[in-house]
């Protein structure tokens, strides 16, 4: 397997097409040297493995082809044959009566869904011409076919994959895959407010959003993208590293030999994770607020004359977050760390001590070197998790201040992924959200990608069993 | 020499000493929203005895329960809410572990044509933020009846829908279970699908637990879609998003201290769930972080 790997990163292109020459050629050998039962299953799916004896097989085929056939010609080609227009007849209301027009929104969808759909539909014809050669040449040898016992259970055996992923795949594909391609598809269109499906009609417009985003106009997006985009990325490395660090400081202080009741330190600051989110961080939002208690007490004692600006100012906003999330982080970080201390050696920090070594040399040449090893993948992980923290942010202070410097809503501490909620809740800006969506995941993907190849640990998968 | 031992000892007290100084302040750092919160849901929201909004100070001057009797009484769903956010978390959490459990056996113990695309796309899926597809979510539930007054298995159903791109931690679990196990059952003739149910899952109690327990707590947590889905349609609310409506839009109307209330029944029991599985969930998160 690994060698084929190394072929597709040579030149991904080129294989897919020798691939699909082959494939290709596969295809005319099972014509050529077929027989009619086979020559039938090229129209007929199935047909020839039911007329082999293996009516299961063939069934499966041939149901698939008729279920998809009656979708594509039934349901999806009304769709499918507007999908470049996105539909041209519009909605019309004239005095009391309304005569509905196309739904661009149903036009795209169920478009996107035929063409999955016809894909799909090659893919089982694929599949049953290569079970007619599979069955061919089995035969040619002399050997038997499996009969529709064995058939059905392989599906608990050879083939129990099959069974396992078949739900999980299919939820995966409707839930997922098709609304992030109708979304990819709608950041080049001009689906917003102004043209709302179905009264008003919304059609491609090619990279327009895209160069809307990357302007810097007036109205332009382009600077509150790269002002959200920094904030983004800022918060995502400090609520990474210093939960990370402080959280090992604190594994490491509650580890401490001496240090009595570790069980009861370590249950007091997983409390924090225990209790659910929405209560504990709206609750210390409203700590924070103008009103809240700690600017209530602060007033009260006359150290301060007016309300500090917790949530109002952004630099102010944006600390306090930052600080919020390092209560929130640390006990998880604590939690993995705890074990992991555990498994450095004590023989390395005895020999190190009789050395002479200070405490903050040991960790720096120790503790730090064998934790970055093993956490590796787990602080990618948290990077890219925190780039799309919404609960925090959200709960704490729904990404407020808003500024009027800044368009589409967003505010002082939005993150990418509030201000794409924003756009789709507030604004209806599908168009522009969508563009945002596919930034953040271009931005998690790079990211991802170019740290995941500097990561020992990650290269050997089957190394684990 | 018993000098230096002297000296190290005193050292070492005062470096302990300095420890539980710094122990105690982050404990009652952490402790200290719970505390406030707890003492916020004893202050009466009723005019008469005091103010339900916010104010400046922590312990309530008249110790009450009249938020708790407000929530038990018939003026609002919260009961409701609750039972919805049961059965959604329970549900989630017996269905979730299900596929999660049946896509790590098979990627982790099956070679098939097309493993490795699969692993990589749902990886790549995975960095799609899960609010874009939102609006087309909503849409698809909407044909299917699920919007609204069918809330609860709309949001069921998106929730468990996508589990099966979860099987990382899980995985990592299977991987680590000796495929030898599985060789010797099968030449003692039992079927892969014998093998999962008979061998695997009961050797995988920890990971089960763990990954309950996480789809368990994920729903009480959930407001941005929820809210979505049941858009204005009350009694479809999880508590989570009833909760956020009573601090962002009643607050001033002094609902700050029912929300306390409310906020306190819900962490009770997930708490102590939480405590009690505690080891479980340690164990997959350090399994899952020193993994990937």
């Amino acid at each position: 397997m690994a060698n084929s790997e190394s072929k597709a990163k040579k030149s991904p292109v080129g294989d897919f097409f020798r691939a699909l020459g082959s494939d290709c050629r596969e295809i005319g050998t099972t014509w050529a040297e077929g027989d009619g039962k086979t020559k039938l299953s090229f129209l007929i799916f199935g047909i020839g493995p039911i007329l082999r004896g293996r009516a299961l097989v063939g069934a499966l085929h041939l149901a698939l082809e008729i279920l998809l056939i009656a979708f594509i010609a039934g349901f999806g080609w009304q769709y499918f044959s507007k999908l470049l227009t996105l539909g041209t007849v519009e909605t019309n209301a004239s005095g009391r009566v309304t005569t509905y027009g196309d739904n661009s929104f149903l036009i795209l969808l169920f478009g996107l869904l035929t063409l999955c759909a016809l894909a799909a539909l090659i893919f089982v014809w694929r599949m049953n011409v290569r079970e007619n050669r599979t069955e061919e040449l089995l035969l040619k040898d002399g050997k038997k076919l499996p009969d529709n016992h064995t058939d059905f259970l392989s599906l608990f055996d050879s083939h129990f994959d099959v069974t396992l992923l078949a739900l999980p795949v299919l939820g995966v594909f409707v839930f997922t895959v098709l609304p992030i391609i109708f979304m990819i598809c709608v950041a080049f269109t001009n689906y917003d407010a102004t043209h709302q499906a179905p009264s008003k009609l919304f059609t491609w417009v090619g990279l327009k959003n895209f160069r809307d985003l990357f302007s810097f106009g007036q109205d332009g997006f382009g600077s509150t993208f790269l002002t959200v985009l920094a904030w983004t990325l800022v918060w995502a490395f400090f609520a990474t590293f210093l939960c990370y660090f402080l959280g090992i400081a604190v594994a490491m202080l509650i580890n401490k030999k001496g240090i009595r009741f570790k069980k009861l330190w370590r249950t007091i600051l997983v409390m924090t994770i225990a209790v659910p989110q929405f209560v504990s961080l709206l609750y210390v939002g409203k700590l924070f607020a103008p009103d809240g208690l700690i600017n209530g007490t602060l007033l009260k004692w006359g150290l301060i004359r007016s309300a500090l600006p917790f949530w109002t100012n952004p630099m102010w906003a944006r600390i306090t977050i930052i600080v919020v999330n390092i209560w929130i982080g640390i006990p998880y970080m604590m939690l993995i760390a705890t074990g992991l201390l555990m498994n450095i050696p004590e023989d390395l920090y005895e020999s190190a001590r009789i050395d002479g070594a200070t405490p903050w040399q040991m960790f720096r040449s120790i503790t730090l070197p064998y934790m970055l090893f093993v956490t590796g993948p787990f602080l990618l992980t948290q990077f890219t998790g925190n780039l799309n923290n919404f609960n925090v942010i959200f709960l704490l202070n729904q990404g407020n201040p808003k500024s009027m410097g800044m368009v589409g809503g967003a505010g002082g501490t939005d993150l990418l992924v509030t201000w794409l909620y924003k756009m789709t809740i507030n604004d209806t800006n599908y168009k522009m959200a969508a563009v945002i969506g596919i930034m953040v995941f271009i931005v998690t993907a790079v990211i991802s990608l170019v740290v995941y190849q500097m990561l020992p640990s990650v290269k050997d998968e089957e190394g684990f069993q | 020499m018993n000098e230096k031992t002297s000296s190290m000892k005193q050292k070492r007290l005062i470096g302990n000493i300095l420890s539980y100084i710094l122990l105690i302040l982050i404990s009652l750092i952490w402790l200290f929203p719970f505390v406030g919160l707890v003492l916020n849901s004893f202050r009466s929201y009723r005019p008469e005895v005091e103010y339900g909004g916010m104010v400046d100070y922590l312990v309530p001057k008249h110790f009450s329960l009249d938020n708790y009797r407000f929530l038990f009484s018939g003026d609002t769903n919260y009961l409701r809410w609750y039972g919805n956010t049961i059965i959604i978390a329970f549900f989630v959490a017996a269905l979730q572990t299900f596929i999660v459990l049946c896509v790590s056996y098979a990627l982790s113990r099956m070679r098939f044509a097309g493993r490795t695309f699969l692993m990589r796309f749902w990886l790549v899926l995975g960095m799609f933020p899960g609010f874009l597809t939102m609006i087309c979510l909503y849409f698809l539930l909407k044909q299917m009846g699920l919007t609204q007054a069918g809330a609860i298995p709309g949001l069921i159903l998106v929730s468990v829908a996508s589990s099966g791109m979860g099987y990382y931690v899980c995985k990592g679990y299977f991987d680590t279970i000796p495929k030898a196990l599985d060789e010797a059952a099968r030449i003692d003739g039992a079927s892969r699908a014998r093998v999962f149910f008979t061998m695997t899952i009961p050797m995988s109690k920890p990971i089960i637990i763990y990954t309950a327990l996480v789809a368990f707590m994920a729903p009480w947590c959930d407001y941005v879609f929820a809210s979505y889905i049941a858009f204005g349609h009350d009694k479809s609310y999880n508590v989570a998003v009833a909760m956020q409506r009573w601090v962002w839009t009643g607050d001033y109307q002094g609902y700050f201290t029912r929300f306390c209330a409310g906020g306190v029944l819900v962490a009770i029991p997930i708490t102590i769930l939480f405590m009690l599985l505690q080891n479980y969930y340690v164990e997959g998160v350090t399994g899952g972080a020193v993994k990937g």
